[in-house]
């Protein structure tokens, strides 16, 4: 009976998470076909969804893996570029535009995933506010290295270099794929509601599975405790390792959709700020809380867009607003409010719960 | 005055062997430990440490505050290295392992104060307690494949039966940092049984425990040594529990062992009584 109880409750929450996501997807879907939304918001549905997968993946590193990173967003930059350079040069190869963006975000994932390795090895040696600090430096060192790369394609293949555009040497006709600070130029808008839907579905199948597992509860072991994680024979370097790439490669498919959803990117869209907001969106969410930071995500892209009236002073009344949902969600009398709402739904839920007994 | 300062420094003599008991003599012991010694730079912290345990004898460790006791404990889980000396665990060498492989191995440890996954449930702080007990992988977990379901299924069949031990079962859906004191120090020994040991090492197991918990907790390690066949090496403050239930003692005092052998024979040690309670007035 316990045993049922047990995996109804995980289940059930994971399910939560799940539906609420079909739910905003199609509801989001009729409003843009019914013409309620607004051209700007529907431009911000793409962004959303890549915020969110970018909400999901710092979750897995900063609330289950435990160790704060300032730097998602160059992760987020090397997915993006690779994605873009992928589909460009597979413009005339592969026809079907949701195929190439599939691949694109893909290869995107899996570069970033690479850099993560590269990244790990200095990084998991430490701990706390020192590996704070190296992934801020690692955001940082991708920006820069964006900013003075120049990629291109001719018939006889890409061609990178540091230098210029003309440097490169391209025959006549070339496609220029990234521009040093211009960032990716001439990209073909593929992402769709429905790739960020899907992309979004599969971080939440990859995260919410991985913490119901063997290595999920390691690496959350390993978050709590390290020494007792240690003692009954948990390896820290390989569970941190799976957590932090995994987190990395969803980043990485996070940014190439992003990118593919304008036709120019530039290095700077991928800076310190970016890997603050999402920070942001995780911590407002709750930290190693998905779902809220899922809901964070969604209403902190959406907030600046609604705020437009206020015009100059919309940044002004956002970070108001993050202020004021700090102090009401972690203020005594707030928190005495909010369980009382709690305990009385808890209340009705038993009295339906006792209900159904008596019918069953 | 000096012939009595002369008989303070000199060691009663140790036995080669602590106890074993009798049905375990013709096999190998468990433990070996010998010469062992680690320094905190110039500071010695333990020296000399030598110490048998049989296959299924509960051995204790006891010791005025700040002997290094504790530090014995890291020795033997490689939590430090040890500066001197040898560890064979079943006749094996553990020279230059880390507390995970010892723990494969077959050391499994509590700590003295509590280390717990707070976060996690009780069901999961034994279920990564059975970590190395399961082996799909990452990608068979993520996609759940038909192995994480037979893995899982066992895991908490398993963990269920090992948190019954302590009569723990009902608790498993609390989190583990919410639990009582008690409780948290019995799901450590859980936690740990569940790395299925040959060897495990209690830090201190009855601090903070009454009387009447005291005694449930040395019915509970007698049950667990029977049940398990393991072998139980404690440190414990708690005299009734150490004389109560070890079959074989060791005493250390400044890092050094100053004496071994049963019960009985540790009370009336008279290097034992001084350590703890000091010398007579009058022999000073």
């Amino acid at each position: 009976m316990s045993k049922i109880k047990k995996l109804n409750k995980t289940t059930r929450s994971n399910f939560i998470t799940y539906a609420i996501v079909i739910i905003a997807y199609i509801l989001s879907q009729i409003f843009s076909s019914a013409g309620i939304m607004s051209n700007s918001l529907r431009g911000q549905l793409v962004p959303i969804c890549a915020y969110v997968v970018m909400a999901i993946s710092l979750n897995l590193t900063v609330g289950i893996m435990g160790e704060l990173s300032l730097g998602h967003a160059g992760f987020m930059s090397v997915g993006a570029f690779t994605g873009v350079i992928t589909a460009i040069s597979l413009q005339d190869s592969v026809t079907s535009g949701p195929l190439r963006l599939l691949i694109a975000i893909v290869i995107g994932g899996i570069m970033a995933g690479i850099f993560s390795l590269i990244v790990a090895v200095p990084v998991l040696r430490l701990r706390g506010d020192y590996l704070a600090i190296v992934t801020l430096a690692f955001g940082e060192i991708i920006k820069n290295i964006v900013y003075c790369l120049y990629v291109g394609m001719d018939s006889n293949g890409l061609h990178i270099g540091t230098v210029s555009i003309e440097a490169l040497q391209m025959e006549d006709g070339a496609t220029t794929i990234i521009n040093g600070p211009m960032g990716a130029v001439g990209i073909t808008k593929l992402s769709t509601l429905l790739a960020g839907f899907l992309l979004i579905l599969f971080s939440l199948f990859v995260v919410l599975n991985l913490i119901k597992s063997r290595s999920g509860r390691a690496i959350m072991a390993l978050r709590d405790n390290r020494i007792a994680a240690e003692s009954v024979g948990i390896s820290p370097s390989k569970y941190k390792l799976m957590a932090f790439v995994t987190s990395a490669i969803l980043a990485g498919m996070a940014g190439t959709l992003y990118a593919m959803n304008y036709s120019t990117v530039a290095a700077k869209k991928f800076d310190f700020n970016t890997s603050i907001l999402v920070l942001v969106f995780v911590v407002l969410g709750g930290i190693g809380n998905i779902r809220g930071g899922i809901i964070a995500a969604v209403i902190l892209t959406i907030l600046p867009e609604l705020l437009r009236q206020f015009s100059e002073y919309r940044m002004l009344t956002y970070a108001i607003v993050l202020i004021l949902v700090m102090i009401l969600t972690n203020g005594a009398k707030a928190r005495q409010f909010l369980e009382r709402i709690k305990g009385s739904l808890r209340f009705i839920k038993k009295k339906s719960d006792g209900g159904g007994a008596v019918n069953g | 005055m000096a012939n009595d300062r002369e008989h303070r420094t000199k060691m009663v003599p140790v036995p080669s062997k602590a106890i074993i008991p009798e049905r375990d003599l013709d096999k190998t012991p468990i433990l070996e430990a010998s010469h062992l010694g680690i320094d905190f730079g110039g500071l010695t912290a333990v020296d000399d440490f030598n110490l048998t345990i049989g296959r299924t004898e509960i051995a204790g460790l006891i010791g005025p505050n700040g002997a290094g006791k504790t530090t014995v404990f890291n020795l033997l889980t490689k939590v430090y290295q040890p500066t001197r000396g040898t560890i064979l665990l079943e006749g094996k060498d553990t020279h230059g392992m880390n507390t995970i492989q010892v723990n494969k191995l077959g050391i499994a440890r509590t700590f003295q104060n509590i280390r717990l996954f707070d976060n996690l449930t009780v069901e999961d702080n034994v279920k990564v307690g059975l970590h190395n007990q399961m082996s799909y992988s990452m990608f068979s977990g993520v996609l759940r494949m038909p192995k994480y379901w037979k893995q899982e299924r066992i895991a908490h069949e398993r963990a269920l039966e090992l948190l019954s031990i302590f009569d723990m079962q009902d608790l498993a859906d609390h989190k583990a940092g919410a639990l009582p004191y008690g409780a948290q120090r019995r799901l450590e020994i859980v936690r740990a049984l569940a790395s299925n040991p040959s060897l495990l090492l209690l830090d201190e197991p009855a601090a903070g425990m009454n009387p009447s918990e005291t005694s449930e907790l040395m019915d509970n390690i007698c049950k667990i040594r029977d049940t398990f066949q393991i072998a139980i090496l404690l440190i414990e403050h708690d005299m009734n529990l150490v004389m109560g239930i070890c079959e074989g003692i060791c005493v250390l005092n400044y890092g050094k062992i100053i004496a071994k052998g049963t019960p009985e024979e540790i009370q009336a040690n008279p290097q034992v009584i001084e350590a703890y309670l000091g010398k007579k007035k009058g022999e000073n």
